[in-house]
């Protein structure tokens, strides 16, 4: 019966209004109307009343206006047995709760500014469970993932299943599958999180388990984040409705569990969803909505038993999720990635300072190893007792047709999320100082060193099955075994060090193009050179080389670099044939080494992005974790906005961290020794490749000329830093000929 | 003398049995009372006089006085060569071709007249010089101008703004009375039809170039010895019918929506017990909202109504028949008292004070019923008289709209006072749920943010909905009234096709409570049970007058542009139908339906069987041009099943005739999709 729940999302509808309503009124009163409100570090307002409406809200005498909009939206109520239709006015009074549920956040976080940690993982410890709204750095971080598909969507649970062994037992599963999952509301004063919590499971975007907030209202940061994701990656304008809605319904794979007693503003927040073709489930028997039509298959699903909720949730949705079924007793998914072991936690741990812990992948003969062989040579865990200590060595040889000596650290650098993704396994760092922590959960399961040579067997034959053909791991426990390893790796990753290092643009006649992000930023192209790495910092040369070779028509293909049209400015024939292709025609030509003259194009996934500081004679760059202001008077996500969606703008450029380092960084307005300004975070990571490049271009203790915020973050306040230190930008030819 | 009058007419009057003459209770118990008064109606005339065996078969040609020539068929049916001729050496195709284009010239005319007036005051509105009329709906003005080459923007300093609403205004009137009667290239709304369709038009040179011309040219062409080819004539007929649904009927809704406000779903009543014993009840009836619109504003002033409390009255009960009832209910609620064969019955009550009629399926009976009452019957356009001598003519000026109108609510208040003892209105009346068009249709199919038409689609997509069938047209007083309409009806949506429908057969389905939301559970297959239970909807969607078929025919053309259901409106699982027509304006409709690529079945009878060449043109041949074609069936219920095969033909073309399956999509997949 569809007119039970548009009656009761309609009645959800009016009451949440007119709370809301009630509450901004008495906010105006204890509050002068120009004080600010907002999310946090976003450049996207309230994100949901911003994107679907293009309303940009920075104070309380903002909010009246997307409340009068949800009120004008609110329809008839549903009467009697001859009623009007009432499907659009069901989504309408939906809309409009949700609007309403967006003002009221901004007022919560007005009123108590403590209520949400804003951070990724909540502070369990000083009893702030609740996160609240993703900021930008979070947004674009995880939102990469929504755009390369290792999350292929979310699960928005509302409510608290009947007991902690159940709520663990569904959100485990979304776990396994690799979605998000976002929560919401209680039910009757429970939550799932704190069933998480109560089960031991470890919550936190780093989990992918987001403790959004205790009520109905915080699911609106779960939409919020949808639609951004949309803005950053998918170039869809604010106040583009229909199509930020209908991008949602097609990339952005999300649904909506209902645990416990469906009230009507859980039904007004549910009709609201609809409109994203974001579908709800719940556990309790409400009407159904079974035909199609605004969401892909049913609206509302009714009944469902909890251990099925998570299948019947991925079908109603229409997802299709491939899981890798890997012999191991733990569960496995990239949503384990973030999971720590923590001390309270740890059972034993080989490597971090304590031993020696070492990864090398070595391509063999086809007649050399045996595909699937592992074996552990020493000391298994069963071998140790809590608290215990390893020496590791792991080995992995790699035999097949099409497999060259390239790939080989392409393969080793999978080593680290692989095991991560293992349930109850950390891993940190790789080549010669990795660090693997295992927990007490998962030897209580049974984790043997073996596990890990069964998963990068398993993986690298499914993720890399083009070049695949035999994998064999070899896992050492004995010290004398992990120092031979070790020896023997320290040589090897000095001459692939070199053999990388030394590639210049110069030396090859192809450049890859990346087109991964073009589903989100349809006119960007990436090109990838030795010298000009991804701006999303995942990609290198040699990477997208191996990816043409496993992947033929995949998203990385060859551009043969053809005549140098511009030796300086880095602007080569072919391509520019290329990306006008690629681009549809939306993008003529772009400059390899130039952010002044038609720089490239970045989708909104940059690690960093530069600008220029026209007084100081130079540029700045920021990376994408630093939330503060910046000296070019925009932040980071301000500057994201601006740049992304595939566009090139002269002064700005989309990089990588590691690429600020490289030799043809800029080089056309003058290289590295034209950066000023940079966080002191970034600064410190690159700190010394900063000094050996600054020393390259003939300047000692370069990176201690630059500046960051605690020298200041306006061009005036860099200035006399710059001048003191005699910063070489200062004497160049000017930035802007 | 004496002798040949002495026999009176009336004893070889034969009556009515109501209950073979109507399937509806209140027109049962009307007629009953008519006989019982001694007072003619329709029905009694029916069983009274046979229609004309020759003309029936649509070979009567009167079209010079070296006849009338008439060729019915042979007995035993043609053997060999069909000699048949005319003195000129017409044959039978040629003669029923041209009387067939005849009634699409009628028909067409009249919907055209009635959308030159309403372009005609829409211009006086643009002119600022009535201040009656005003544009209610800026939208809808906003977005038929591109049709017209009307810029909506303008620029300002580089920068686009938006265009002055009155210059708007002027252009888009200009333009759409210029559309009656201009003389270069063709009309401006062919190009709202789906791209495929407006190929084959051009392809075929049936493009209507003026409103006018093509009715002129019809006349022209099967005048004596003119055009002798009933393909060609058929050709034209399409020409011209093309001019009505896309042309002088389209302008027509477009612009009364545009001054009168497009409709938006909205409860009313309907039938003959709508009328209130202690109200002045004052009937509307005919077909252009420019006279109804001021008298629903009459009736429902303050003083109009004080008015009638001074004369002893309750109130002012309001109610129509025929289209414009269908105008004033999907409006502003007003209830239609009843369909064509209804509107003697509202006389006969004894409580009718005044029915104001204008154009178009009027009796002219009406003055001899009314005769009988208080009734005091107006007529109200020049076009439109009646040599009774007891018909008030107050003729109706738009310069001067309200005032006429006040003048006449007021002497139908006045009249309240000569109503007689005798009265009785039927007490029966249903709810029903009308004022759907194309723009309310997208909204209730996912609102303010979501709607859109491919809702629709996606549950015909997925079998839920088997198809779309429009049912419209008239009563016919040969056939059981309402009869057809509501079985025909009832069996579509029993077989889950889901139904739009307009005119008198719209009214029928509400008297009937088939427009209401309930219906759907009583009459509907599961399918299409569930979708009318998700978004609120009746099983029958009331689109409106007979003028406003022209909104199906761009329901049709948005469900072809959401998308899976083919490239052009042939291409869809759909079929039209006019079960209980009679009007030549029916006619005009079908052969525009048809020539859409829409499967058209009539009920009744088609006035083509003396010529079974041309029909087979019309009932096979056409489909191979245009994707509809002809078809005609008395039996509601095979008549249903014809659609409904039609409807399931389509379907396997388009592959969607098994159950669809459900796709599970992966990265890949979601990539593919679009986001527009």
């Amino acid at each position: 019966m569809s007119r039970l729940v548009a009656f009761a999302a309609i009645q959800g509808g009016y009451k949440v209004v007119s709370q809301v309503e009630g509450e901004l009124e008495k906010a105006l009163k204890s509050f002068d109307a120009s004080t600010k409100i907002g999310f946090g570090n976003t450049a996207y307002y309230l994100p949901v009343i911003y994107s679907l409406t293009g309303m940009k809200c920075e104070t309380l005498e903002d909010l009246k206006k997307p409340l009068e909009f949800a009120r004008g939206l609110l329809p008839p109520h549903i009467k009697g047995q001859n009623h009007l239709p009432y499907l659009g006015p069901l989504l309408d009074a939906g809309m409009a709760g949700l609007f309403a549920y967006e003002v009221k956040e901004a007022l919560r976080i007005l009123n108590q500014p403590d209520f949400y940690t804003f951070t990724e993982d909540p502070d369990i410890e000083g009893g702030k469970i609740w996160v609240g709204p993703a900021d930008d750095t979070i947004l674009r971080k995880r939102g990469v993932e929504f755009v390369d598909g290792s999350a292929p969507g979310f699960a928005a649970i509302v409510g608290a299943a009947p007991n902690a062994e159940i709520a663990k037992m569904i959100v485990e599963d979304y776990q396994k599958k690799s979605l998000y999952i976002f929560c919401a509301a209680n039910h009757n004063g429970k939550t799932v999180i704190e069933q998480c919590l109560e089960a031991g499971m470890q919550v936190g975007w780093n989990t992918r388990i987001v403790p959004f907030g205790p009520d109905i209202s915080s699911a609106i940061f779960a939409l919020g984040f949808a639609n951004r994701a949309a803005m950053a990656f998918g170039g869809v304008k604010p106040g583009d409705y229909r199509r930020m809605l209908l991008y949602n319904k097609n990339r952005i794979f999300a649904f909506v569990n209902a645990l416990g007693d469906v009230g009507t503003e859980w039904a007004v927040a549910a009709a609201g969803a609809v409109n994203w073709g974001f579908p709800t489930l719940a556990d309790t028997d409400i009407p159904e909505i079974l035909p199609t039509g605004i969401c892909t298959y049913e609206h509302v699903v009714a009944n469902v038993p909890h251990n099925e909720i998570c299948q019947k949730s991925v079908e109603v949705r229409g997802l299709k999720i491939n899981i890798t079924e890997i012999d191991i007793p733990m569960a496995f998914g990239p949503a384990f990635e973030g999971e720590r072991v923590r001390g309270a936690d740890l059972f034993c741990q080989t490597g971090g300072g304590k031993t020696q812990c070492t990864e090398l992948v070595k391509m063999a003969e086809m007649n050399e190893i045996e595909d699937g062989k592992v074996t552990v040579v020493g000391p298994d865990i069963a071998d140790l007792k809590e608290g215990g200590t390893l020496p590791l060595g792991i080995y992995v040889q790699i035999a097949g047709r099409e497999f060259q000596t390239d790939f080989e650290p392409i393969m080793e650098r999978q080593i680290h999320h692989l095991i991560n993704y293992i349930q109850g396994i950390m891993h940190i760092g790789q080549r010669d100082i990795s660090w693997v922590r295992v927990s007490k959960g998962a030897v209580e399961k049974g984790f043997s060193l073996k596990h890990i040579g069964v998963v990068l067997h398993a993986k690298f034959h499914q993720d890399f099955k083009k070049i695949v053909d035999k994998v064999q791991v070899t896992l050492f426990s004995k010290k004398e075994d992990v120092d031979k390893l070790t020896a023997r790796a320290r040589g090897e990753y000095k001459t692939r060090d070199e053999r990388v290092d030394k590639m210049t643009d110069e030396d090859v006649d192809l450049f890859y193009s990346c087109t991964l992000c073009q589903s989100f930023a349809p006119s960007h192209v990436c090109s990838v050179s030795p010298e000009r790495t991804g701006l999303c910092g995942a990609y290198n040369w040699m990477d997208c080389k191996a990816s043409f070779e496993i992947n033929p028509t995949g998203p990385n293909q060859p551009i043969q670099k053809g005549k140098v049209l511009d030796q300086k400015l880095g602007r080569f024939e072919g391509v520019d044939e290329f990306i006008k292709t690629a681009s549809k025609g939306a993008i003529e030509t772009y400059n390899f080494y130039s952010m002044v003259n038609a720089p490239m194009t970045t989708c909104g996934c940059c690690e960093c992005i530069a600008a220029m500081l026209p007084s100081c004679n130079g540029i700045m760059t920021v990376g994408r974790d630093y939330a503060g202001e910046t000296p070019c008077g925009m932040k980071f996500t301000t500057l994201a906005g601006v740049m992304g969606g595939g566009a090139s703008s002269p002064g700005f450029v989309g990089h990588s961290k590691f690429n600020i380092t490289q030799g043809k960084f800029v080089l056309g307005d003058g290289g590295l020794l034209r950066l000023v300004w940079m966080p002191k975070v970034l600064k410190d990571e690159i700190y010394d490749r900063l000094n050996a490049r600054g020393k390259q271009m003939g300047i000692e203790n370069f990176a201690d000329m630059i500046a960051d915020e605690t020298v200041g973050i306006t061009e005036e306040e860099i200035l006399p830093f710059l001048e003191e230190k005699g910063h070489p930008a200062l004497s160049m030819e000017p930035l802007i000929a | 003398m004496a002798e040949l009058t002495k026999t009176p007419a009336a004893k070889e009057v034969k009556l009515a049995d109501p209950r073979e003459a109507s399937i509806e209770p209140s027109t049962q118990e009307m007629i009953l009372r008519a006989q019982k008064l001694q007072i003619e109606t329709v029905f009694d005339r029916a069983v009274t006089m046979k229609p004309c065996a020759i003309g029936l078969q649509g070979i009567c040609c009167k079209n010079c006085s070296m006849g009338p020539c008439r060729l019915p068929l042979p007995k035993g049916g043609i053997q060999g060569e069909d000699t048949r001729k005319g003195l000129c050496g017409a044959t039978a195709n040629t003669i029923c071709a041209r009387n067939f284009a005849r009634m699409v010239a009628a028909g067409s005319s009249a919907h055209s007249d009635h959308g030159r007036a309403v372009a005609e005051t829409f211009l006086s509105v643009a002119r600022k010089e009535t201040k009656d009329y005003t544009i209610k709906d800026p939208a809808k003005l906003i977005q038929i101008a591109p049709y017209f080459d009307v810029a909506t923007t303008v620029e300002v300093d580089g920068k686009k703004m938006d265009r002055d609403l009155d210059e708007i205004a002027l252009g888009v009137a200009e333009a759409a009375v210029a559309e009656f009667g201009k003389t270069g290239g063709t009309l401006s709304y062919l190009k709202r039809a789906p791209k495929p369709l407006q190929e084959k038009w051009k392809k075929e040179g049936v493009m209507p170039r003026s409103i006018d011309r093509e009715v002129v040219e019809i006349m022209h062409r099967t005048a004596m010895g003119v055009d002798q080819d009933y393909k060609n004539l058929t050709k034209q007929a399409t020409r011209c019918s093309l001019g009505d649904g896309w042309g002088g009927a389209m302008i027509g809704t477009d612009l009364q929506d545009v001054m009168f406000g497009s409709p938006t779903p909205l409860q009313a009543e309907a039938n003959l017990g709508v009328m209130k014993e202690d109200h002045v009840n004052i009937i509307v009836h005919g077909h252009e909202p420019l006279l109804s619109e001021m008298i629903v504003a009459a009736a429902q002033s303050q003083e109009m109504v004080d008015y009638a409390k001074s004369k002893g009255a309750k109130g002012i009960q309001l109610a129509g028949i025929c289209c414009t009832a269908n105008e004033i209910l999907q409006r502003h609620g007003v209830p239609p008292a009843g369909n064509f064969l209804q509107q003697e019955l509202a006389i006969i009550t004894g409580a009718c004070d005044a029915m104001i009629v204008d154009v178009q399926c009027i009796f002219q009976n009406l003055a001899n019923v009314a005769k009988c009452f208080h009734t005091k019957l107006i007529t109200t356009h020049p076009i439109a008289k009646m040599e009774q001598d007891n018909v008030v003519h107050i003729e109706f000026d738009e310069h001067h709209a309200m005032e006429d109108a006040n003048r006449i609510v007021k002497m139908s208040i006045d009249n309240f006072q000569n109503r007689g003892a005798d009265v009785m209105i039927p007490h029966h009346k249903t709810t029903q749920i009308a004022g759907f068009g194309v723009e309310s249709i997208r909204y209730h199919l996912g609102g303010s943010f979501r709607g859109d038409y491919f809702t629709l689609n996606d549950n015909i997509i997925n079998g839920r909905i088997r198809g779309i069938a429009g049912v419209v047209g008239c009563n016919n007083a040969r056939t059981k009234h309402n009869e057809e309409h509501i079985t025909l009806i009832k069996e579509l949506i029993k077989n889950d096709v889901i139904v739009l429908t307009t005119g008198c057969s719209a009214i029928a389905a509400g008297i009937h409570g088939l427009l209401t939301p309930g219906a759907a559970a009583v009459h509907c297959g599961p399918g299409l049970a569930e979708v009318c239970e998700t978004v609120g909807i009746p099983p029958v969607l009331h689109l409106g007058s007979c003028v406003d078929n022209s909104r199906i025919l761009l329901a049709a053309t948005e469900v072809v542009k959401a998308g899976g259901l083919g490239n052009d409106i042939c291409d869809l699982p759909a079929a039209g139908s006019a079960p209980e027509w009679m009007s030549e304006k029916a006619i005009a409709i079908g052969q525009y339906f048809v020539s859409s690529g829409v499967y058209t079945v009539f009920g009744y009878h088609m006035p083509l069987d003396g010529a079974p060449e041309f029909k087979d043109y019309l009932y096979r041949e056409m489909e191979n041009i245009y994707g509809g074609k002809w078809d005609c069936e008395p039996d509601p219920i095979k008549h249903a099943h014809k659609m409904i095969a039609h409807i399931d033909k389509k379907r396997k073309e388009l592959g969607i005739d098994k159950a669809r399956e459900r796709v599970l999509m992966d990265m890949a997949d979601r990539q593919a999709l679009g986001v527009e």
